[in-house]
């Protein structure tokens, strides 16, 4: 037992040096490639759909058959309980590798994924040769392929939760392949619900395990299995993984999203539903097994919910008349048998396991492919129709036999090699009687599903079905021929496979050395006699159904008063009920009801972190007579643009505001500001008078107590405004930026004006978010006014108009000075652009008094006029300075290999502008961009005329 | 002064957001304009207020030389005045092509789209 276990932690410690010690000429990176190569090869698959068409899948066969080939040779070189491992860092900060490991138990599952994989998409090339979204199809297949790969390699808990996601995302895209049907849609939302809430649940799991041991690789924590199973938290962590191992694998009560998931067309049900995907919670509990098993929790958890799910899904297989649906319950029972073993855990258990999850495998993914056959030749799945098919599909009708066989477990099949071997390991499990009773039940009612999904369709009177049958094309035959041929391959040479995968996969189960002899054989014992009692209550079940067929009583007896599917109705129906109350509780539609309540917790939160503020410093009231002028025309002008209902009053009282903000900026030393805000209240003047008149006249909505009950609310707003305003100014600091930005404006920013150097330089890329942000209200602006579809005017209409509207008010001073104040206001405006950096001005104010400039003549002359003046139409004025802006910014990356935005200055002085440098001219791409969305405003809303 | 500046900006944001909670679109907007200068105006109060100074570094000199205006909130503010100019010239296109379409300019009428009743009832899981 030690061997495996000396190895995997020599490895852990000395990392991926020793792997690839080990790896035997195998590269350092193949894990990752294997799994990435899925991903990547999904990418170009629809491209590949259409260019190969129907071979696409024997085309993409390849890449599972060449992994499959990869798993064998390593299979090879693993010698018995050894591993490979890759390990690269991912946050290296927090101590987090992504880690692969390829042990026994990831080969066993590896080779599944890519063998099974390699003949569904051979499979897939027949049996979707008219399907339409091919390329979706088979892009969605590598994907799931890909993920299994990822999560049945990943050491790394999270790495293993991320894939086993991706497992069910994809699995989610293919139930609902068939997207145009109702029933495959709640069927795809249905799986990825109980699977996708059963991750989360692991997730939260995982988190308390790494918690618990801190650690997130899982090969390092079976040292640890001692302090983990004592751990306060360890019932909380258990029940959480095993709920993520439970809804993944349809356990008893999430089994039911199985069964309607048979809605994917049949290659999915085929690989996800029967040999692969289900089969991900039980390599959980595998993988997780020598961290968390074998404590009585575990086996009181794990042994019942695997004997109920065991016996009842192989009950319901029997309810059902649809092949699939059968099949889907059958697995169901299957999987219970498997977590059954886990549960149990012992050595036989084990060795029990790792058997029957290759038998199921071969049988189960074999009766699929040979049931997709028989309704794609047939046209339907009902056992009570489908009759005497063996005269027309006879090669599958010998597939199907052997494979049934396998699964009834009748020797000389390898299933009757895992039977013999899950009898063995149930007699001597604890509480022997009953688990044997529970095995042999189930395994006659498995027997008698096994004959139900062959003997029924295959023999008997031929029936009368939807379409005439024929034998399925070779694509489809071969991997129900070749996995059927494995049955008895197996069954009479076990030694090679359990050398190579079942050893192996044992040993990383049990974190022992194992050696699994399989013989056919073993002479007359208890086990064989009980054999027999299943293969006669089997077949007493089998002819009690055929003779139910014949009677038309088959598949009546279906009618169960609750099932978990109605549970899961009844709570998604819950959850979109509180969905809709809160919703319509918080989203009624009222908009100033959304605004009082965002005022109201404002309020209520800053009031009760004030009122723990202690030692507040008032500072001194220093007021002179030009400040309280300023403060008093201001509040009057508020006042009256609250109160008022005349639209002039409010757009002349509004400006006042803005003249006295202005006041404000050139008393405190701030010229940049108070010429940017002159330059934005002008505008905005012009685009309220444009719009301003045909907005109606301010009526007023609201009653007089209700006007009351909001002016206290907004009154209480803005006295904690002030209050807090006061509180900050009294516990003020020196601000270290400040410091660093006064200090180092000209040594490394090269200008003077430190406000300009910031926006340009400092803090440039800040900027270029800005002007971004600009661009973007700007095409808002451009939707909505340009991109209408009940638009009615053509361009030439509009023009008519528009100057018409011009010649109605046409005013003769507003075009002589537009004429006269264009060339100057443009000259100004590169002027204070260029002088920026040394002085007030820069790209933003420049390029709101050009914009001034083509507005007045917009005004004056129409906005034709001003089109055609300006020459380049304001979109690509944005693009162009949006450009500028980035790429001055790429300059000193490109060439002198700095940070984006760094600046580069030319060594030497030129006349007028002193210091030549990157920022300036990203200030000229500031300067585009505002002239630019500054025009689209105005142009847009005048043109409204 | 810093403390009539408090005083003030407090005014405006209670007259914006008393604006803001009208049913008339237009003075919500106008609302939104306040609310704007209230903004500015509180980040230049609270970055400190410095009488006659700029933020300019004399001709010659190498650092700035105190007293001198804070140019960091000076440099905060002028993109958000700009930015102001934008939000304040979407909202009021928006609230046009809004009256327009519905035909009013009581916001009470405009809230269709936010009521679930009224829209159309989803069928989910068979």
């Amino acid at each position: 037992m030690e061997r495996g276990r000396v190895k995997c932690y020599a490895m852990a410690n000395f990392g991926p040096a020793f792997a690839r010690q080990i790896a035997q000429g195998s590269r350092d990176d193949a894990m990752l490639w294997a799994i990435l190569s899925g991903f990547v090869i999904a990418t170009v698959a629809p491209w590949l759909t259409v260019r190969a068409g129907r071979w696409t899948g024997m085309l993409l066969a390849a890449l599972p058959l060449g992994l499959f080939g990869w798993f064998c040779s390593l299979g090879r070189s693993l010698n018995g309980s050894g591993a490979f491992e890759e390990v690269w860092p991912w946050v290296p900060s927090l101590g987090v590798d992504l880690a692969f490991r390829l042990d026994g138990l990831s080969l066993l599952f590896g080779m599944m994924i890519t063998g099974v994989g390699a003949l569904i998409f051979i499979y897939s090339s027949g049996y979707m040769a008219v399907e339409k979204k091919l390329g979706r199809f088979y892009a969605y297949l590598l994907t799931f392929m890909a993920s299994m790969l990822g999560a049945v390699l990943s050491d790394n808990l999270f790495g293993l939760f991320i894939f086993w996601e991706l497992t069910s995302f994809s699995s989610y895209l293919l139930i609902g392949f068939k997207h145009e049907k109702e029933s495959a849609r709640a069927s795809a939302l249905q799986a990825l619900l109980v699977t996708g809430g059963g991750g989360l649940a692991m997730m939260a799991g995982f988190v308390l395990l790494s918690m618990i041991t801190g650690e997130v690789r899982i090969s390092l924590m079976a040292e640890q299995h001692d302090a983990i199973v004592g751990h306060a938290l360890f019932p909380l962590t258990l029940l959480l993984i095993l709920a993520g191992a439970f809804t993944k694998s349809a356990q008893v009560p999430f089994h039911f999203w199985l069964p309607g998931a048979m809605e994917a067309p049949t290659p999915v049900s085929a690989y996800l539903h029967s040999s692969t995907m289900v089969k991900l919670g039980i390599f959980l509990m595998a993988r997780m097994s020598p961290v968390i098993a074998g404590n009585d929790l575990w086996h009181w958890l794990v042994i019942p919910a695997g004997l109920i799910t065991f016996i009842m899904g192989a009950v319901v297989a029997l309810m059902q008349v649809d092949l699939k649906r059968i099949l889907a319950y059958s697995t169901v029972s299957s999987l219970g048998l498997m977590t059954l073993l886990l549960g149990i855990g012992s050595e036989a258990a084990i060795k029990a396991l790792v058997v029957y999850i290759v038998v199921h495998t071969l049988y189960k993914a074999a009766l699929f492919m040979t049931a997709g056959s028989i309704d794609h030749e047939t046209g339907t799945r009902s056992v009570l129709v489908l009759s005497g098919l063996w005269k027309k599909m006879p090669v599958s009708m010998l597939a199907a036999l052997v494979v049934a066989a396998s699964m009834a477990g009748v020797a000389p099949l390898f299933g009757f090699i895992g039977k013999e071997l899950v009898y063995e390991s149930l007699l001597r499990g604890p509480a022997g009687f009953l688990l044997i009773t529970g095995g042999v039940i189930g395994s006659a009612l498995t027997f008698t599903g096994a004959m139900i999904v062959t003997l029924l369709p295959f023999f008997g009177k031929a029936g009368d079905t939807p379409k005439h049958p024929h034998e399925a094309p070779v694509t489809m035959l071969l991997g129900p021929l070749l996995l059927a041929g494995l049955s008895i391959g197996f069954a009479i040479y076990p030694g090679m496979l359990s050398k190579i995968v079942l050893d192996p996969a044992a040993a990383s189960i049990f974190s022992a050395p194992f050696h699994i002899h399989l013989h056919l054989w073993h002479g007359f014992n208890l086990v064989v006699a009980l054999s027999g009692l299943t293969f006669a209550l089997g077949l007493a079940g089998g002819i009690y159904a055929i003779r139910l067929r014949t009677q038309g009583r088959l598949g009546k007896l279906r009618d169960i008063p609750f099932t978990p599917t109605q549970a899961y109705q009844y709570v998604l129906k819950g959850l979109l009920w509180t969905a809709r109350s809160q919703t319509r509780l918080l989203q009624h539609g009222y908009l100033r009801f959304y605004i009082v309540s965002v005022i109201a917790t404002t309020l209520t939160l800053v009031v009760i972190t004030l009122a723990r503020v202690r030692n507040v410093q008032f500072i001194p009231l220093g007021i002179r007579i030009e400040e309280i002028t300023v403060a008093g025309v201001l509040l009057a002008s508020t006042y009256m643009v609250a109160k008022s209902r005349s639209r002039l009053a409010t757009v002349t009282a509004l400006g006042m505001i803005g003249l006295c903000i202005i006041t404000v900026f050139i008393l405190y030393g701030a010229p940049d500001l108070a010429m940017t805000q002159f330059s934005v209240e002008a505008l905005s003047v012009i685009l309220l008078v444009l719009v301003i008149y045909r907005l109606p006249p301010l009526k007023r909505y609201t009653p007089h107590k209700k006007r009351v009950r909001d002016g206290v609310l907004a009154c209480a707003a803005g006295g904690v405004v002030t209050l807090l305003m006061l509180i900050v100014l009294g516990s003020q600091t020196e601000s270290p930026l400040t410091d660093y930005f006064s200090r180092m404006s000209v040594p490394q920013g090269k200008g003077h004006n430190v406000v300009n150097v910031i926006l340009v330089d400092f803090r440039g890329f800040d900027t270029l978010g800005e002007i971004t942000v600009l661009a973007v209200a700007a095409i808002g602006v451009l939707a909505l006014i340009k991109l209408r579809p009940d638009r009615p005017d053509s361009e030439h209409l509009l023009r008519l108009r528009n100057e018409a509207a011009v010649a109605e008010h046409f005013s003769l001073i507003l075009t002589v000075t537009s004429r006269l104040l264009m060339p100057v206001l443009l000259l100004a405006s590169v002027f204070i652009t260029l002088r920026g950096h040394n002085e007030p001005g820069g790209g933003f104010i420049g390029g709101l008094l050009a914009a001034m400039a083509y507005s007045l003549v917009a005004i004056g002359f129409g906005v034709h006029h001003a089109r055609q003046a300006l020459r380049v139409a304001p979109l690509k004025i944005i693009s162009a300075g949006l450009s500028v802006a980035a790429l001055s910014g790429v300059v000193g990356t490109l060439f002198f290999g700095k940070p984006f935005m760094s600046s580069v200055w030319l060594p030497f002085e030129v006349p007028v502008l002193h210091k030549v440098g990157t920022p300036m001219i990203f200030d000229i791409g500031v300067f585009l961009v505002v002239l630019g969305i500054t025009l689209l405003i105005i142009f847009s809303a005048a043109e409204e005329n | 002064m810093e403390v009539l500046w408090s005083i003030v900006t407090g005014v405006l944001v209670a007259a914006g957001l008393y604006m803001m909670m009208r049913r008339n679109i237009v003075k919500l907007m106008f609302g939104l304009v306040i609310l704007g200068y209230a903004a500015n105006l509180l980040i230049f109060t609270v970055g400190g207020m410095t009488r006659n100074h700029t933020a300019i570094i004399h001709p010659g000199e190498e650092e700035l030389s105190a007293p001198f205006a804070d140019p960091v909130p000076q440099a905060l503010i002028l993109t958000a005045i700009v930015i102001g100019f934008g939000v304040q010239a979407f909202a009021l296109l928006l609230f046009w092509r809004g009256y327009i379409s519905v035909g009013s300019d009581d916001l009470d009428d405009m809230n269709a789209t936010d009521q679930i009743d009224e829209a159309p009832q989803v069928e989910v899981g068979k």
